[in-house]
Order: C-alpha cells, then sequence, then structure tokens
C-alpha cells in the first residue's frame, strides 16, 4: 500500500487529495498507467506527463523513479511560488 | 536561518528590524516583499496550496544550497498559504552577509527557486466568478539556469 496525494488541478479533476493505493508498480510510470486505467477522471489527470510533476516521500523525483521503500508519491502540477 | 510557512500576515518592518538584531559584523542586509498584485483590477482574491512537509523541507534545501554558496550570516524566509486579497503579502525573504554582492544574490538566487522548487500553487478568484489555476512560466524555469554553473 502506497499514499498517494494530489494537489491543485490534478486534485480537482481526480475529486480527492489523497488515497491509499495498493499496486504492484515498480515505478511513477507504471503507477500512472494503472491510475488511468482506473477511471476516466484519472485518465483525464494524467493526460498530459508533461505537465505535471511527482515527489516521492516528499523530493522532487522523475517519472522514471523506482517506487521501492516508497511511502508516498505526490502528483502535482508545476509550482507556482513566490 | 529561518523557515516560516503560515496562513497568517506579518509585519515586514518587525521581521526586519528583528532580522540579525545585535550583530556587528554585517555589511549588509536585502530584504524582498512579494504581494498579490491585481493587474486588470479584475482580480477578488487568491488561495494559495501548498505541500505541508514538503513545503518546509524544499524552501530549507534551498536555504541550505544558498548558505552553501554565498558566505550568509543569516537568512529569513516566510511563506503564506491559504486565501489573500490583492495587496496583501504573499511572501518575504532576507538575507544578510558581510557585503552586498552576497545579500543580493543569494536573495535573487533564493526567489528563483522558492518559485519553481517549493509546492505551492495560486488559483485566482475573479470578481466575475471565474477561477484560473495559475500556470507557471517558461521564464520561471529558464531563471534557474543562471544559476546552473
Amino acid at each position: 500500500m502506497i499514499d498517494v496525494m494530489y494537489f491543485a488541478w490534478v486534485r480537482e479533476r481526480i475529486g480527492e487529495p489523497r488515497e491509499r493505493v495498493e499496486t504492484s508498480a515498480a515505478t511513477v510510470s507504471e503507477l500512472v498507467d494503472e491510475l488511468r486505467a482506473r477511471e476516466p477522471r484519472y485518465a483525464a489527470a494524467f493526460e498530459d506527463l508533461s505537465a505535471l510533476r511527482v515527489a516521492l516521500d516528499q523530493e522532487l523525483t522523475d517519472f522514471d523513479a523506482s517506487l521501492e521503500g516508497v511511502r508516498e508519491v505526490a502528483f502535482f502540477p508545476p509550482m507556482t511560488g513566490g | 536561518m529561518t523557515v516560516r510557512v503560515q496562513t497568517d500576515s506579518f509585519d515586514q518592518g518587525a521581521e526586519l528590524s528583528g532580522f540579525a538584531q545585535g550583530r556587528s559584523d554585517l555589511g549588509a542586509v536585502v530584504s524582498f516583499t512579494g504581494i498579490v498584485r491585481d493587474e486588470a483590477g479584475a482580480l477578488d482574491r487568491m488561495e494559495i496550496e501548498h505541500y505541508p512537509g514538503m513545503t518546509e523541507k524544499a524552501i530549507t534545501s534551498i536555504v541550505e544550497e544558498a548558505t552553501r554558496r554565498w558566505s550568509l550570516a543569516d537568512c529569513l524566509v516566510i511563506h503564506r498559504h491559504g486565501p489573500l486579497r490583492p495587496g496583501d503579502q504573499i511572501m518575504m525573504v532576507v538575507t544578510a552577509s558581510a557585503h552586498r554582492v552576497a545579500a543580493f544574490e543569494a536573495a535573487e538566487f533564493l526567489m528563483d527557486y522558492l518559485k519553481s522548487r517549493a509546492p505551492f500553487w495560486k488559483k485566482e478568484f475573479t470578481k466575475d466568478g471565474s477561477t484560473d489555476w495559475v500556470d507557471a512560466k517558461v521564464n520561471d524555469e529558464e531563471a534557474l539556469k543562471r544559476w546552473a554553473e
């Protein structure tokens, strides 16, 4: 089980801020493929990965990253701080 | 070094006068305050969402990188989240160093990285009822390249 979190418009498209996901995905990309296949709202949120960023255990990374030992995955659009 | 992520407003005058108080080894203090801008008179409010936990970590690591690159005597970052109105202060960065070049450069570095690497997202609510997530600008990402060396 892994905690998956969504922020900003990704959260709005999926309709919830976080969920526990049962997965055997080895990488972020595989997890995205599993989520996309679930329901249209996931497919809509993950339509264009170039518009998304991912963090594993609160560290920014990329979609090829391994999920081994990871507890928390977060998907969000490019950040707009400052 | 101080990092604060909060919904409350802050008094930039009090922050600045309390910053690095009593130290005689400082030659320069630089401060930047970001303010909610309403370009066309259409903005009602803004909501800033963030990623609790990661936000503090990301800002702290940006501050640590700045202290590796420049000889900073002290540094303060305050960033707000939650609802904000035009004219409200969003964030503040203060740097102190023996010399002004380090203080100015470190403040710019912090601003460039806070824009693109701290997990905040801005949503605008206009007076006519429409809403829009603010897109990251290509310029913001480009701005990081000058610090690449």
